[in-house]
């Protein structure tokens, strides 16, 4: 969810096949560098691989061009990768976190295949991304500053978490500005 | 049995240090016609001379200023049918990083790029180096920039530079007429200068080339009906 010249990015930390949980203590968002994350919902090994992939794919890129990626340039270089495997997909799906080079933030998700979807306010995904949306959509208000924006996407979380037995079970909320990146961990109902 | 017995690298080290094949390559591109850039505050030009073997010769349809992408050019002096090669490379390499990114692709990666194929062709087997000096231009993020590559595959950052025949004469011509905030006219007029020094004959519009690229980012080839009005300018 956007803010005024800050971003964040929060999910859940439940992990689990169907409706066994495996584990509670596992965020899906990964800093790529000081102004950009990146989430991935689904399969956790395609996560895992795909983390490690575009972490091998930035570092190649800073070395080459001597420069961060700018946030639009990585979803690109996210839904490119995932285009790759158009008949034989990543079951996962990313959403692309940051601020550009003018502290404007960018957000952007996108399908298992790399459809982009970049939005000016919030975007969510994920088993609870249709309770997630309406939050989002009665809770935000432009131009937030850094505190607003944590209490709306931390509320806006658990409320949708609460309502979806395959979410929950804690929570982390990053907030990324030109000072730097926040985190915090959120409670959450544990059963 | 066959080719593989023989496909070992040519380009092999003399007793002194040096490499001959790719000392013959550059001899080459001395031998070819001069090509020259310079970098202006808010753009660049390249400037080549299209120089025919015959007066036969229609040289309305030889093109040597040719476009990568949108915002970057580049000009030969050398072996024409080499720097096609480069150019088809350039150009897909270029459309590569597009389609991944979205984003055009900066002028130091091209060059990087095609360095690299120049490089790969002194060290391969059954393959001489490219016969040709390349002037490679245009205008990125960072503001312009103009690059000149060499057979061995080596590349550099010039303010202004000179390749081909009259290189050496060129390049002295220009760095007496070079100034750091020169603009983009000025150095097409200068441009323009530096190839008559050298040049046999008059200079035409249709005897010299024309490519520019200026803060609007789109590298563009100057047609006659340009030239000769620039032309005019100078005289």
């Amino acid at each position: 969810m956007s803010g005024d010249g800050c971003v964040a990015i929060a999910s859940d930390t439940r992990l689990g096949q169907q409706y066994q949980t495996i584990a509670m203590d596992v965020p899906r968002m990964f800093k790529m560098h000081d102004r950009l994350f990146l989430g991935l919902t689904g399969l956790y090994t395609d996560t895992q691989t795909l983390y490690n992939l575009f972490k091998f794919k930035l570092s190649m890129y800073k070395m080459r061009e001597g420069r961060e990626i700018s946030p639009e340039t990585f979803a690109n270089l996210v839904s490119s990768t995932l285009y790759e495997k158009r008949f034989g997909p990543y079951f996962t799906e990313p959403i692309v976190v940051g601020l550009d080079k003018d502290n404007k933030p960018y957000l952007c998700g996108m399908d298992l295949l790399g459809a982009l979807a970049c939005e000016p306010d919030f975007v969510t995904l994920g088993t609870s991304t249709e309770m997630l949306l309406g939050a989002c959509e009665t809770f935000y208000r432009e131009n937030m500053n850094e505190d607003q924006l944590f209490e709306v996407v931390s509320q806006t979380l658990m409320m949708a978490t609460d309502r979806d037995c395959l979410s929950g079970w804690g929570g982390v909320v990053h907030i990324i500005s030109k000072e730097g990146i926040t985190t915090k961990t959120i409670k959450t109902r544990q059963d | 049995m066959g080719e593989s017995d023989y496909s070992f690298s040519l380009t092999t080290f003399s007793p002194s240090g040096k490499l001959t094949q790719i000392e013959y390559a550059l001899n080459a591109v001395a031998a070819g016609a001069t090509s020259l850039g310079i970098k202006a505050s808010n753009g660049i030009v390249l400037a080549t001379e299209k120089r025919m073997s015959s007066a036969l010769m229609d040289e309305t349809t030889l093109q040597k200023v040719a476009l990568v992408t949108e915002n970057v050019g580049m000009v030969y002096s050398g072996m024409g049918p080499d720097s096609r090669v480069l150019i088809r490379k350039a150009r897909k390499n270029a459309q590569t990083y597009y389609q991944t990114y979205r984003e055009s692709i900066p002028v130091s990666q091209v060059v990087r790029q095609i360095a690299s194929v120049m490089q790969e062709y002194t060290q391969s087997g059954g393959v001489r180096p490219f016969g040709v000096s390349l002037l490679v231009a245009g205008y990125d993020y960072e503001g312009p920039h103009l690059y000149q590559v060499d057979p061995s595959g080596s590349y550099f950052a010039w303010k202004a530079s000179a390749i081909g025949k009259n290189m050496v004469n060129a390049k002295t011509f220009l760095e007496k007429r070079y100034s750091d905030d020169i603009e983009l006219e000025d150095a097409i007029h200068t441009s323009i200068l530096t190839l008559k020094e050298g040049f046999e004959g008059q200079v035409t519009a249709n005897n010299i080339e024309l490519g520019v690229v200026g803060d609007d980012k789109v590298f563009r080839v100057l047609s006659a009906a340009e030239i000769k009005d620039y032309l005019g300018e100078v005289e």
